[in-house]
């Protein structure tokens, strides 16, 4: 069961093969084998998990089951789900118990999906290593030395131990896309607004997006068709039609042009990730697929904007923590501002306090127009470098990630090494474009590298076809990590 | 672009977050480190560019003005660190 796709597992469901108690109980069994090794759950609450299993069989022997009734997902624990604790990968959060549910869990819930947990990630979703979770790092199921990547770092190493049949994952500059690089995964985010923000908690709102994790595009398509759709509570939702985003899913690629972008494939990407990435591009051409190089010339500019827009939002978004209606607060204090002071000193970690800084400082009186308002102006070059590629081709691709997992520690001291990370990312978000990682091939040490396939506004689903039918020539999507075998 | 310990010691009072004096210094070396990242933005002449906050420069939609939730209050500070009478409890601000 472990080894098949959500469409498999539904089958087996619904013809009652197995039942969505049982599933859930092998997969809880699962974790608790494997999880210690890895900490890629914060919170397991077998009793919540398996009082939704008991309900979705109930549901099942109806005959009223979704494509997604009975299924065994995590979710990113930054995403508010009822009566589970919700941290956010904080101290701030160590003892919050969300009492409501985000839009993503709602939809989920609907569909009568079961929550395994709630997965590790950085803290705030601030990190490409999963090293600022409070609650420790993840290790990469291909390596426990190596760092999963982050900031979905749990997810991404929970569906690549086949510690549950998919999950969430949250990007806001790559923290989708690149761990599942990092960990062989699939996963896709959407087009900005697509996905309701409403209790994912917000890092930086004009950029943050949900989206799936899993272990193929198919399995990707079936998870966006429940998370995506319109709520009026988060005031960037997108009023749209209803997609089936797999109903493309088998079209040819006969004529698909492929951007190159020039930069990505420049000083700076690793020789093993470069190789793996040129190889899928030759596949892609055996696929009927055309290439053509691009060029995005500012791009280069995004992880400099990105530091300006991401922290100047953060640091709006969590003056909420403030020890007063919710989460920590500093045990002992004098007046009011001590009480914050103290509070938000102790329940923040470094990396989540350096970006409230530079917020702080870019948003500051004197400031503001030399970075704020700068950055800004530069993003709209960085969207308008797309909108010109994007009338020669029809998806972009390049690597996602320059390098490999790299070790747990080995980046640990220099913030602006780690930032580039995300080099390949970032500038998706600021366009807002829908980015996907698929697997592409293994680098040095036997590590996993991933393809990154960038389309064009609520192109998801000719995305996904792109990705499905390489998924169909290729089998880098179905390996597993050695001692993590089924 | 270098910050001084002034400079850091204001930003961590505007943001409120308590630090010590070798969190002041570790904080200098590693902002500016980042703000010497962000300096290349200024390479680039972005005259009569609009700034984008939006990625499709769509409008804040809004709603229509009436109530949608209902009273939660109980729920809400059961999780709150410290209540009275259903008022949320800090340090006494006026005297």
């Amino acid at each position: 069961m472990f080894k098949s796709s959500l469409r498999q597992i539904g089958t087996a469901l619904t013809s009652r093969k197995i039942s969505s108690v049982e599933l859930t109980q092998l997969y809880l069994d699962r974790i608790a084998r494997l999880n210690p090794a890895l900490n890629a759950f914060i919170t397991l609450n077998p009793e919540l998990s398996l009082a939704q299993a008991r309900a979705a069989d109930q549901r099942l022997a109806a005959g009223k089951a979704d494509a997604l009734t009975g299924i065994p997902l995590a979710q990113k624990d930054i995403f508010c789900a009822k009566g589970w604790l919700t941290t956010c990968g904080s101290k701030m959060l160590h003892n919050f118990v969300s009492p409501y549910d985000a839009h993503v869990i709602t939809q989920f819930n609907n569909a009568g999906a079961v929550i395994l947990g709630k997965t590790n990630m950085d803290e705030f979703a601030m990190g490409s290593s999963n090293e600022t979770s409070y609650y420790g790092p993840v290790k990469n199921p291909w390596d426990t030395q190596r760092v999963p990547g982050g900031s979905s770092g749990g997810t991404a190493a929970a569906v690549a131990a086949r510690l549950c049949a998919a999950a969430t994952g949250t990007d806001t500059g790559g923290s989708i896309r690149q761990p599942a690089a990092l960990c062989g995964i699939s996963g896709l985010k959407p087009t900005y607004g697509v996905c309701s923000r409403y209790g994912m908690i917000a890092f930086a709102s004009s950029l943050d997006q949900a989206g799936p994790m899993a272990r193929s595009a198919e399995d990707l398509a079936l998870m966006l068709n429940t998370m995506a759709g319109f709520d009026e509570r988060d005031s960037t939702s997108l009023q749209r039609d209803t997609e089936d985003y797999a109903r493309d899913l088998n079209k040819p690629l006969n004529g698909l042009r492929i951007g190159l972008p020039q930069e990505f494939f420049a000083a700076g990407m690793g020789s093993d990730v470069a190789k793996a990435v040129e190889a899928a591009i030759a596949e892609y051409k055996k696929l009927g697929a055309t290439v053509v190089e691009i060029s995005l010339p500012n791009s280069k500019l995004s992880v400099p904007v990105y530091y300006v827009l991401a922290p100047a939002e953060a640091s709006s978004n969590l003056s909420r923590f403030d020890g007063v209606r919710y989460g920590y607060r500093a045990p002992e204090y004098g007046d009011l501002t001590d009480m914050y002071e103290k509070t938000r000193a102790q329940g923040f970690g470094a990396e989540v306090k350096r970006r409230i800084m530079i917020g702080t400082y870019v948003l500051s009186h004197g400031y503001y127009d030399a970075y704020y308002i700068k950055a800004q102006r530069i993003r709209r070059l960085i969207a308008q470098d797309f909108a010109e590629a994007f009338k020669q081709c029809d998806v972009i691709m390049g690597p996602t990630s320059p390098t490999t997992a790299f070790k747990l520690g080995e980046k640990g001291d220099d913030p602006v090494q780690m930032y580039l990370s995300d080099i390949y990312t970032i500038a998706v978000n600021l366009a807002g474009l829908p980015g996907m990682s698929i697997p592409c091939g293994f680098g040095e040490n036997n590590m996993p590298v991933g393809l990154q396939i960038i389309g064009n506004y609520f192109d998801e689903a000719r995305m996904l076809n792109v990705a499905h039918q390489y998924q169909l020539a290729t089998d880098w999507h179905g390996r597993s990590p050695t001692g993590m075998e089924l | 672009m270098s910050l001084s310990t002034l400079d850091v010691e204001k930003i961590a009072r505007l943001a409120r977050l308590a630090m010590d004096e070798n969190e002041v210094e570790a904080a200098r070396n590693q902002l500016s480190g980042i703000f010497g990242l962000i300096a290349e933005m200024q390479a680039v002449d972005t005259d009569g560019v609009e700034p984008m906050s939006h990625s499709q420069d769509l409008a804040q939609r809004l709603r229509v003005d009436v109530v949608t939730d209902s009273n939660q209050r109980v729920l809400f500070q059961a999780i709150a660190p410290q209540v009275e009478a259903g008022l949320y409890l800090v340090p006494q601000v006026i005297e």
